[in-house]
Parts: C-alpha cells; structure tokens; sequence
C-alpha cells in the first residue's frame, strides 16, 4: 500500500486532500464533519474585516444533462465574527491536530492590520496562511482579494508585510484574471511567499435567466460579475499550474493546486503538473464531504499500479512534457483507425470530420447501418473523431512516423522544407 | 358461459390503463434525451417509415424547444402522437438505436416523441398554414391514417379536400382496431381532430364507398381520388362449426371493445384465439383483460415463425394468455347451437413455402381445447368485391398502384387497401405519397 500522506511545508496531513477556502470551512460544524469524512486538512474561509453578504449567492452552468459543470458565487469573505472563527479553530485543531489547518486572510491594507490578524490566527492555532489576493468580486472594490493579486507590486508589498510578522508557512492564492499568473507568482516569491496556490475563481457570468432576462445569480433584479470554478475550469487552472511549475523563480516553492478538482484522476493531474497538495471546494458543495473516501483509494490503487511509494514520487513527473510548440516534432504523424468490431454505426465521426476537418472518413450506405473507413492519406491525425466516438477505443490513432528522425518547426525552417506535404 | 359485466368498474380502469405511461416530468424526459447521441444519417430515422427525424427531435427536447420537437415529428408524420403509442418500435427505430449494438436500452424514442406531441395536441400547437384555396377539389375514402395524412398534405397546398368516412368517427384502425390499452377513444378523437384543424378538410361521416356513394359520382365530382379505405373482411376458418354461438372474428371483438363500454363486451370463462399476429394479440390480452378465466393462442407454426413482435408475445404472456404452437384449427364442437370445444391438428413443419415460411402439415393426431369462445385473427381480406366492382387493378383484392395511381382515372390508393395490412405508420407514408403524386396530377407545385 502506498503511502499518500502529506508533508507542505512541515504541515502534515494523512493525505494531500484539502479544502480550499470556501463556505465548507466557513464554520467549526462543517469542517469537523469534514475531518470525520477524512479530508486531509482545510484552508478555512477567509478572515478579514467583516463583511456582509447578499442573497442568493451561486449560479452554475448545466451541460447536456449534468448538472453544475461550472459554478459561479458572489459570496464574500467569511461573515461571522473574526472571535467566532477564532475561537472555532482553536476548538478544531484540539480535536483534530492531525490535519492541516491552514487560515486564509484578507486584512484591510495596511501593514498594521495584516500583523494584527496574522497575530490573532496563529494564537488561535493555525498551521499555515493563505493570502487571499484572488477573490474577483465584491472585495476587489475595496482595494482588497484580486486587486491586490493583479497588481504585482500591490502583491509583492503585501507578502514583505506578512512575512515579516508570520512564523509559521505562508501560502500565496493566484488570482487567474490576468494574461499570466507568474508576474504576480515572482513578485510574492521573491518577497519570501513560502508557497503558492491556484487558481482563485475567475470572473465570470454563467448565464441569463430568459423569462426574467436578468443573469445569474439574481439579487433583487440584478446581478453582478461572479467568480467562477467546478470541473469547466479544470483546464484553465492546469495551465496556470504549469506555467509557475516551469518558471525558474517560482518552482522553487511547493505549490498547492486548486480549480475543478472533483476526483483522485484531476487530483493526480494536478500533481503531476507540480502541485504537492490539492484543494476541492466545487465537487464537495455538489456530492457533500463523502467524495474524499474515493479520492484517496483511487490515488493509492493508482500509485500502487504505477510503483510510487509515496507523494514526492510522481510530484512534477510530468511538468517536463509540456514544451514550446516549436520543439514540437514535425515527423511525428499517427492516423486514425476505427475498430469495425466495436463501431455502432453512429457518424458523428463521420459528420465531423466531413462538416468541420478534413474530409477524411468514408461512408458506405447501409440500412440502416452505415459503414465508416478512414482515408488514411486524407487524415491529419487531429484526433476529432476519437474525441466524439461514443465508444471506448473503437477509434484509436495509429502512430505512423513520416520519417524516423526528430525534426521540429526551427529546423524544418533552416532546412528550406517544404510545407503542406502531409 | 360468455357473459359480459364480469368485473368492477376500478378492475375495468385498471386492466385497460395506458400500457405504457408516458414521461411525468420533464426531468424525466431529459434524463433519456441527453442520453441520445445524435447520430448522423441516424439508423433510427431510417428505420421510421414516415424518416421523423429522430436525432433532431429529440435534441430539441434537450433545449428545452418543446415545440419545435413536435414540429419535427409532424412534419414526417402528422399521426406522430398515435404512432408514438402504437408502433411496434421494438422493429423499428428503437429496433435499429445505436446503443442496442452496445448491449445498452436503446433510447425511448417513441415515449419521447409522445411527451412532445402530446404537449402540441394538449395546446394545439398548430404548425401548418393552409394556402389559399387554388380550387382544385380531392375526395378521400377512409379517415383512417392513409386518409387523414393524404388529406393533410393537400390542404396544405390550397387542395379543398372532403373525407368520406363509413364510421362515425375518424381515425380508422387507430380508432376501432387497436388495444385500448394503447390509445383511448378520447386520444383518437383529439388526434383526429387536431389534424383537422389545419382547415380545408371537411369530413363526412356514416358515408361508405359503394352505399351511400359510388365513384362515378367522385370522379365526376372531384378532381381526383384518395382510396384509403383500409382492409376489414376477417379470414374464414372454413372448418365445421365456424357458424356456432361464441366463434368471434378478432376485428370485430376489437371493433365493439373500442366502441362500447367495457362492461358491455362478453367473453367466454374459457378463450381460444386463433392466430399470432398483432391483431391476436391484442385480442387475446384484451380477452383476459375483460376477465376471461383463461385465453390460449393457438398457431400453426411455431414461435419463430410468429408474426408479431417478441415484445408484443411478452405482454400476453405476462397477461397470462397460454399458447400452444403447432396446432391447426380442424373442427369447433358445438353443444346447444354453442361453442363447446375446438379441435385441432397437430402439425408439424415442413418445408418452406413461396413467402420463405417452413409450410405446417398434419401429423395426424389431434388436441382438443374445451373453450366457450373462440376469437379468429387469422388475417383481414381486402375489400375485393368493391374494388372488382369499379374495375380497380387488383392482385388477389390489394389494389395495385404505380406511384399510388390506380389503373382508373383520377383514382388514387394507398394504405391497407393496398399493402393488405401493415402499420399505422405505413399508412402515414403512403398516405404522404399519394398526396405528392396527386399534387403532381393536379399540376400543384408544393
């Protein structure tokens, strides 16, 4: 059996599971019901001044049948009183000091307020710190969440302000609603941030409702922009994950990754784009705390498969293979073959290929089956109708090198090749 | 003892409930239609002789464009919500759904048609503009679905078309000839009635072809004629004591059950029905329904050779209808003028004959069934005498058509008169073929 425990920082918890600040760890009830599920540990919602809260707060997008694909929230920092959450987590970590406690902040702007409150949590109990300069609403308007996280100088000021109060770990939290994460990530890095955490939600709105007309969420008529998460923004955050990944500056701090993650498959996917940790906040608000018994189970019968022994084993294995497009090799070509066995006759790969590529797929009448062949010569292997066959494995890409030796766009391009032989 | 009133009115209602209940909620249509994967050149939709297309309805379901789902349908096939109740999808489009090529339910594609259809027929949805009157005028014999979906189309196109009807009711075989635990008489009425809402069809009841009219007076009186008039003589037995008390044909039983009320229709304590098509099954199910201690289908050949649908065998077996396979009906003993036992003989099969059926022969021996009611379902005849009568091309009573004209002048067909008896939804095709070749004799662009 693997071992899935987790070591960030010196924070330790019995498995990289955490999660991310959000109204689940808003309050003593929820994250003690989340410990007894078996989450590793939690970034408690954020602590600030308080504030006050609208209703109703969430929206989410649907898609073909499945519900909240996407979701979107208007809600704030956390509303109670900053003694209450105190007092709560003193409570929670006596009971569970197992798991890791780690408090998201977000105190007003001024050096005097972040010492205050970093002095106030760590008396409390805490473990770790998540600076909160991503939240895309509501706090922004006050100089306060990504305001801060989109300015990398705002944000380089603030980590040199926190660091010089905190001792025990500092997380930074990325806000994605910029061209790129890293200006920001080297600011707080190099202001001596011990870690960094993203994507914070993106600013977004998920839909108009077209009875009333108004969008989502609806407050009293209107609605606001709202910041966005769940599974639709999976992809998003695992490309700002590998852009700190690969950056010299800031791969130097472990990082814990948050955005979409619903099972141990996007968990591991993160991982192995360098993320040490992971944070879920959609998935649970969707299914409740229980999900976490199949996260970890999945990411030891899956380590177990793979030989890992432990966490740091596959941490960052595949940072490396992503690269720049033009070392990309131009002689590495495969094309598309479809398992008649398994085919059920449904053209979508047919229909996609002849309306929206290449034009390069067969059909020969049949009633009320038709068949479907690949033009081997016309495919450019761009995997399309793999992508839309419904079945598992019928269309498989077959590797067919035009010539064995690597070769990318650079060379290519000193060689005077020609273009467009494929 | 064939008696009627054998059980209460709440065992009446529940026996003839729909059979299959359609979707509740509109969640519950979702569910299925997102499961849909919206073939190309859809099996399904090839499978519909009327080509609904399939994978577009229900992708409107899922968009929650209710109405334009309906519009699909209707535009194939304007009997689109009857079909939805009676097709024997089992063979057709929900036969050919992809997913039965991966082991899993294919998708219900009929139940689905009917929550759309039925939303259009609820609130009148009509999609369907009448062109302006061009004059031109269409006699249509038989308000059944050939007749109705014929008539539809010309309307559309500006045709003033009159549907002479024998019955007092339109809908043909929808109306009097199916289960009605299918379709309920109210269905029918709402189904033909939201046809006839397009306008430019006017319907005359109690009319028959050769009765209260004749086609010389048609043809001299209309621009062309649509005989969709169906088929309806039952097949003799030609056996000993077919004239006894308690010896039924199946389309008549079935023809009272749908114009009466259920506590009206007498069975027998104990029913042997004669046949294994469609039609025996609904009247062997409906014959147990009504209270029939026991019913027992009896066929010639032998399960594989059986005409109806595995599906439809299903429910007369969960209905607890017996059968007996390889037994031919040789002689009905009588008692007191009444039914009193059938013999049959045990036959066995032999080799096939023209139509590729393996032919059965006596053994021999004999089995005797004692029943108080026998229900014949062994085929309908084609109107022949009628269509002799007018001099109508014919082979063997089915009228012969070419590109649904007749041999007679401006005398078009199609439906049951011509196939000898298929689908409703055959008769919905042929009934949108006649309508175009008649439109391209009356010179009508559509």
């Amino acid at each position: 059996m693997a071992d899935i425990s987790s070591n960030f920082l010196g924070i330790k918890s019995p498995n990289p599971f955490w999660l991310a600040s959000a109204p689940p760890t808003d309050k003593k009830i929820n994250v003690l019901r989340a410990y007894e599920a078996g989450w590793g540990g939690v970034v408690w919602k954020t602590l600030g001044s308080q504030v006050k809260n609208v209703s109703s707060r969430y929206s989410s997008v649907d898609y073909h049948g499945s519900r909240v694909m996407g979701f979107n929230n208007i809600e704030l920092i956390s509303d109670r009183p900053l003694e209450i959450n105190l007092k709560e987590i003193t409570e929670v970590v006596k009971l569970f000091p197992d798991r890791a406690m780690i408090v998201s902040l977000m105190a007003d702007s001024t050096r005097e307020a972040w010492h205050e409150l970093i002095k106030k949590c760590e008396d409390a109990g805490a473990m770790g710190f998540e600076l909160n300069f991503g939240c895309p609403h509501g706090m922004t308007e006050r100089g306060l969440g990504a305001a801060v996280g989109q300015d990398p100088e705002i944000a380089k000021m603030v980590v040199e302000w926190v660091m010089e109060k905190a001792t025990i770990p500092v997380i930074t939290k990325l806000t994605p609603n910029v061209h790129s994460v890293v200006p920001t990530g080297k600011a707080c890095v190099e202001a001596g941030t011990n870690a960094l955490s993203l994507i914070n939600t993106i600013q977004s709105v998920t839909g108009v409702d077209l009875d009333t007309l108004v969008p989502n969420p609806y407050v009293a008529g209107k609605s606001v922009f709202g910041g966005y998460c769940g599974p639709a923004v999976k992809p998003i955050a695992l490309k700002f994950l590998t852009t700190i990944a690969q950056n010299a500056t800031t791969k130097k701090v472990p990082i814990s990754g948050i955005g979409g993650i619903s099972t141990w498959r996007d968990a591991v996917e993160f991982m192995l784009l360098g993320s040490s940790t992971v944070q879920v906040c959609t998935a649970a608000m969707k299914h409740g705390f229980r999900i976490v018994e199949d996260m970890c189970e999945g990411l030891n019968n899956w380590m177990d498969e793979k030989g890992f022994k432990t966490l740091n084993d596959f941490i960052g294995k595949s940072v490396s293979n992503i690269t720049h497009w033009e070392d990309l090799d131009i002689n590495y070509h495969h094309v598309a073959n479809i398992n008649q066995d398994k085919c059920i006759h449904c053209g979508l790969c047919y229909i996609t290929c002849e309306d929206t590529s290449h034009q390069a797929i067969n059909l020969d009448k049949g009633n009320p089956y038709n068949t479907y062949t690949i033009k081997e010569q016309d495919c450019v292997g761009c995997n399309l109708c793999k992508l839309v066959c419904p079945v598992d494995n019928c269309i498989t890409m077959v590797e067919k090198r035009v010539a064995p030796e690597y070769i990318n766009w650079k060379m290519w391009q000193e060689k005077g090749l020609p273009l467009n032989d494929h | 003892m064939i008696k009627n009133n054998r059980l209460t009115t709440e065992q009446y209602e529940h026996n003839f409930s729909d059979i299959k209940p359609p979707f509740e909620t509109q969640d519950a249509a979702l569910v299925e239609a997102n499961r849909c994967l919206f073939c190309y050149d859809a099996p399904c939709t090839k499978a519909c002789p009327t080509s609904i297309d399939v994978p577009k309805f229900i992708k409107q379901i899922t968009t929650y464009n209710v109405k334009g789902s309906a519009h699909t349908i209707f535009q194939s096939n304007i009997m689109g919500a009857g079909c939805s109740k009676v097709c024997p999808v089992e063979k057709l489009c929900e036969g050919a759904c992809v997913y039965n090529l991966m082991e899993e339910p294919p998708i219900p594609i009929a139940k689905l048609q009917r929550y759309s259809t039925e939303k259009a027929i609820n609130n009148n949805w009509q999609y369907f503009e009448r062109k302006k009157s061009n004059g031109k005028k269409v006699a249509v014999i038989g308000a059944g679905p050939a007749g109705l979906s014929c008539a539809h189309i010309l309307t559309r196109e500006g045709v003033d078309v009159t549907i002479y009807e024998k019955e007092n009711k339109g809908g043909g075989l929808m109306t009097y000839g199916i289960a009605a635990y299918k379709v309920t008489p109210q269905f029918c009425e709402d189904e033909v009635n939201y046809i006839l809402g397009i306008g430019g069809i006017e319907v005359k009841y109690n009319q028959e072809l050769g009765k209260n009219i004749s086609l010389e007076e048609l043809q001299k009186n209309y621009d062309a004629i649509y005989i969709a008039f169906g088929v309806g003589l039952a097949n003799k037995l030609n056996i000993p004591g077919e004239e006894l008390e308690g010896v039924e044909d199946a389309i008549t039983f079935i023809y009272n059950l749908r114009s009466k009320t259920y506590k009206e229709i007498s069975v027998g304590d104990k029913v042997a029905v004669i046949g294994m098509g469609m039609t025996a099954i609904d009247a062997a199910t409906q014959a147990k329904r009504l209270g029939a201690k026991e019913v027992t289908m009896v066929y010639r050949r032998t399960e594989a050779e059986k005409s109806c649908t595995q599906h439809e065998l299903d429910i007369a077996r969960l209905d607890g209808c017996a059968t007996i396979w390889l037994a031919a009906p040789k002689e009905i003993v009588g008692e007191n003028g009444k039914v009193k036992a059938l013999i049959c003989d045990v036959m066995q099969l032999a080799e096939p004959d023209a139509k590729g059926k393996p032919l059965p022969v006596p053994t021999g021996q004999t089995l005797t069934l004692n029943v108080d009611m026998i229900i014949k379902a062994t085929g309908q005849n084609p109107y022949s005498n009628i269509i002799s009568a007018y001099a109508i091309d014919n082979t063997k009573g089915k009228i012969n058509i070419q590109q649904s004209a007749t041999n007679v002048s401006k005398v078009f067909a199609g439906g049951d008169c011509v196939n000898g008896g298929k689908e409703v939804v055959d008769a919905v095709q042929a009934g949108k073929d006649g309508a175009a070749s008649i439109l391209s004799f009356l010179q009508i662009k559509n």
